[in-house]
């Protein structure tokens, strides 16, 4: 519990101070990948940028020595799409062998805006569908402790992309929505197991009944999470740049979710003061279930 | 007690495998080069096959095969290299008699022809793997209004002078015209003819020191009409540019009610797309108004005597034309660039609608001897900061290319000089057959992504699913011996499973899309895991083995169904608010949760019934 408090202020600090290094696609803006024959320096062409007017542009190298990454800054006068052309004229037009262009992306302010507010608008409709399904399957103090948990995720994932200052872009933002979903699956599990044990045993206190829960879950949850972090950390080394922050925001989630299905979920849970009646049902429901192929 | 399953659920299980390694299959034979070529207008027939044939054949370009498809002839190839030459050939020759022919490089899926016989077909990749590019266009609504009611404001005015109503000016404004009457009166009895006559529009009065007004505005519903005619002639206009460029397969689709989704796989001149789709390039063609003098006169003082307007030639002297147009390019029906046959200079030919045709037949043959000017019309865009807030400004660069003097009555065909270069006047012969934007648009996301970075993210992508399924397999086969295994076989059905949907739906596979496949590798053995712990501790309670794997499987059924009901709730809710790219990733964790619940679940327990079922076990290698 000390640990998430610290580290949730530690987030929550830097995302205000420090904010998230936010990409093109919701500041607007251009990247332009290129690739060249050999190993380029950059110092030259970051002169011939400046000396066209490009004095804000970003230059650097991107995987390689021979690729090269720019990336403008959104400016009032130029934002345009016509200005990645210009900048691939000048690269191809300052080097000896021709140039070869991997990957531009244009984003216009007007929809790096929209993207904003419609990222923001998923991420909270996500967690509002699944306070509800929570609710209706379980019980509403269930559901304020799942949705304490993936908060409690989302926010340390954010936290760690703001204190490394790493990329935020729209693939970061689907990796968190991934975690979501991943994270809950998790708390899921515990949480069917507690109301199995709720319903089964009768003479042990709440708390008790928690810990033998989590206890008797918490292998499934190590294992899953190791296999689910084995693919992660072969898409983080074998995937490629593109995909590279999407697979350490996945991997940070992951790790996260997990420990906050075991601690942070079930524990808020019980401190809302959650107990054995609140889960009986009064017709003989439950021992269906329990028999269903 | 015995876990058996019934013969049914055997043969529902292997019909399931049959035909999910159908439908997955064709993605085990890549792609062919090849060529693929159709004709605006005519349908392709079986003589056209083998002209094409024979004509590669005398020109040793060596194909692999010609085949009729749909609407299209696809050659295919050996190699990337002789596709070009081939490309190269059936251009010079079938351009040669008409030009509408459209010839677009493609890579066509080399599925046998059993499997395409079943339907079954390759996944659909999407532009971040096979290369291409992505644009955003807006319209923009504000000029498409504007030049509508510029359009209706001349209407008016001829209405009125029809009519004999007595105005002063028709101005037509970005959002109403205001027609001026010199009083109330006339003002009144304006309003109720021009009311009949134009039903679409909304009327208010108003008057200032100058006069009397009439403002006039469309009505709701016709202006919605309006942004709806706009944006769709402008679709029409960019699909008929991108047949122009000869892109294979092209998505051009409406996106909300202002923008158009453009995606061009496999387009590497990302420059040229650029600017051809966005370019609002159009010809207008005018009288020449006064002398020499008069137009030094105008370019000095800026201003130009009634009836004239001040335009710049391309060597940025002034020249004064008419007021009125002759023809403008939405009249032009076609258009081709080449040479001058005098001057060696780039020309373009072009040819008239009937209307169009008359009135430049009837100018021209009263004007003979008077000069005549062609101005090169673009819309142009620039982003500045008004009163806090980003506003595109819109400017028309209109410029002279070419004066002329008329020689003789013009009619339905003539050639215009004065282009620059042949590249300009080729895509000017372009933009004028493929007509014009109703409204300009500006490009407001761009994606494009090289051949080469799609290649890479492929191989990368499937290296990653690869050695992280390996790693899975490995680590389950470790740590739960048989069940571990069985749980192997399911995943490894699972993953054929998706595949085979993935391909079956054609459902767009992205970069993230591969990522979402990963993922769920991962979490599909969430299941088998549930399933084989809660199989221990029934063994650990001092369960019977048969009991246990009944139990096993009965107790995690209640608990696999709610986590992976949650994460389907989220991946819903992706899809609904993502963009592309999130919304492929969306789909395959979809696809990966419905087909792992059914692999891990049903498919690990017949084939655990069929190891353990019906006979006495004493322990479980689990």
């Amino acid at each position: 519990m000390l640990l998430s408090c610290a580290l949730i202020l530690v987030s929550i600090f830097s995302l205000l101070t420090l904010k998230l290094n936010v990409g093109i696609d919701f500041t607007g803006g251009s990247i332009i990948e290129v690739g060249y024959q050999q190993a380029v320096e950059l110092e030259p062409i970051r002169q011939a940028l400046n000396s066209e007017g490009f004095g804000d542009a970003i230059v650097q190298h991107f995987g390689s020595a021979s690729e090269v990454l720019i990336r403008l800054v959104p400016d009032v006068d130029k934002d345009k799409a016509e200005l990645s052309t210009q900048i691939i004229g000048l690269l191809q037009k300052i080097s000896d062998s021709p140039i070869d262009v991997r990957r531009v992306d244009f984003v216009g302010p007007q929809v790096g805006k929209e993207l904003t507010e419609d990222g923001g608008l998923a991420v909270l409709y996500a967690l509002i569908a699944i306070l509800i399904y929570v609710a209706f399957r379980f019980e509403y103090r269930f559901s304020l402790g799942a949705v304490a948990a993936l908060i409690h995720d989302v926010m340390i994932t954010l936290g760690f992309f703001s204190v490394l200052q790493l990329d935020f872009d729209l693939s970061v933002l689907a990796a968190i929505l991934a975690v979501i979903g991943y994270s809950l699956n998790d708390t899921i599990v515990v949480f069917d197991r507690v109301r199995e044990n709720f319903r089964k045993i009768r003479k042990k206190t709440s708390l008790e009944v928690v810990n033998m829960s989590i206890n008797q879950t918490i292998s499934r949850t190590l294992m899953t999470s190791f296999t689910t972090l084995l693919v992660l950390l072969s898409l983080f080394f074998l995937g490629g740049e593109a995909i590279h922050a999407f697979a350490l925001a996945l991997i940070i989630g992951v790790l996260v979710g997990t420990y906050s299905s075991i601690y942070v979920a079930t524990t808020s849970a019980l401190v809302l003061g959650i107990s054995r009646s609140d889960l009986l049902l009064p017709e003989k429901e439950g021992d269906d279930e329990l028999a269903r192929p | 007690m015995v876990n058996r399953y019934a013969p049914w659920r055997y043969i529902l299980l292997l019909l399931i495998i049959v035909i999910g390694a159908v439908y997955a299959a064709p993605n085990l034979y890549g792609e062919d080069p090849a060529l693929q070529i159709s004709h605006r207008v005519n349908l392709i027939d079986d003589a056209e096959l083998g002209n094409i044939s024979s004509l590669l054949k005398n020109e040793g370009v060596d194909y692999r095969s010609v085949e009729l498809d749909g609407n299209n002839i696809l050659v295919r190839f050996d190699s990337e290299e002789k596709q070009l030459r081939g490309a190269d050939q059936v251009r010079e020759a079938l351009f040669a008699n008409d030009r509408r022919y459209s010839i677009a490089l493609n890579l066509a899926p080399a599925t046998p022809d059993w499997l395409t016989s079943l339907s079954a077909l390759p996944m659909y990749l999407g532009l971040d793997l096979r290369g291409g590019v992505h644009f955003l266009m807006e319209v923009d609504m504000e000029s498409a209004i504007e030049k509508s009611l510029e359009r209706f404001s001349s209407e008016m005015r001829t209405f009125m002078r029809e009519e004999k109503i007595r105005y002063k000016a028709v101005q037509a404004a970005s959002d109403k015209i205001s027609i001026r009457f010199a009083s109330a009166e006339t003002r009144d009895n304006g309003r109720l003819l021009l009311e009949e006559e134009f039903r679409d529009f909304e009327f208010a009065d108003s008057n200032d020191d100058r006069g009397w007004f009439v403002n006039i505005s469309f009505n709701p519903i016709s202006l919605a009409e309006e942004r709806r005619a706009a944006i769709e002639q402008n679709i029409s206009t960019l699909k008929n540019r991108v047949n122009e460029l000869g892109v294979a397969e092209p998505v051009i689709q409406r996106q909300g009610e202002e923008r158009v989704v453009v995606q061009l796989p496999g387009v590497q001149d990302t420059v040229r797309a650029k600017e051809i789709l966005g370019a609002t390039a159009t010809l207008e063609f005018r009288l020449v108004h006064g002398s020499f003098a008069d137009w030094s006169a105008a370019g000095s003082s800026g201003k130009a005597p009634i009836g004239s307007r001040l335009y710049a030639r391309s060597d940025g002297s002034p020249v004064l034309l008419k007021r009125n147009v002759i023809v403008t390019g939405d009249q032009i029906v076609g258009a081709a660039s080449g040479l001058d046959q005098q001057s060696g200079t780039p020309d373009v030919t072009i040819t008239m609608n009937s209307s169009g045709a008359d009135r430049m037949a009837r100018v021209t043959r009263d004007n003979i001897g008077k000069p005549m000017a062609v101005v090169f019309i673009e819309d142009k865009f620039e982003f500045r900061e008004v009163d806090g807030e980003r506003k595109r400004i819109r400017s028309t660069e209109s410029q002279v290319i070419n004066v002329a003097t008329i020689q003789d009555q013009l009619s339905k065909r003539f050639h215009i000089t004065g282009l620059d270069s042949t590249r300009e006047a080729r895509d000017l012969a372009l933009l004028l057959r493929a007509g014009a934007l109703r409204a300009p648009m500006v490009i407001v996301e761009e994606r494009t992504v090289g051949p080469s970075l799609g290649q890479e993210n492929i191989d990368r992508g499937f290296l990653s699913v690869i050695v992280g399924f390996i790693a899975v397999l490995l680590f389950m086969a470790f740590y739960y011996k048989v069940f571990g295994l069985v749980a192997n076989l399911a995943l490894a059905l699972n993953l054929v499973l998706m595949v085979a949907i993935l391909s079956i739906f054609q459902a767009t596979l992205t970069l993230p899309g591969i990522a979402g496949i990963v993922l769920t590798v991962g979490m599909a053995v969430d299941a088998n895991v549930l399933i084989f712990e809660r199989i221990r501790e029934e063994l650990r309670l001092g369960n019977t083995p048969q009991a246990s794997i009944y139990s096993g499987y009965s107790k995690a059924f209640g608990t696999i169904a709610d986590a992976n009901i949650t994460t389907f709730i989220a991946a819903i809710v992706l899809f609904g608010f993502g963009t592309g790219p999130i919304q492929g990733f969306a789909v395959t964790l979809m696809i990966g949760i419905a087909s792992s619940m059914f692999t891990a679940i049903f498919g690990t327990r017949a084939l655990i019934n069929l190891i353990y079922g019906s006979k006495q076990v004493s322990r479980l290698a689990i």
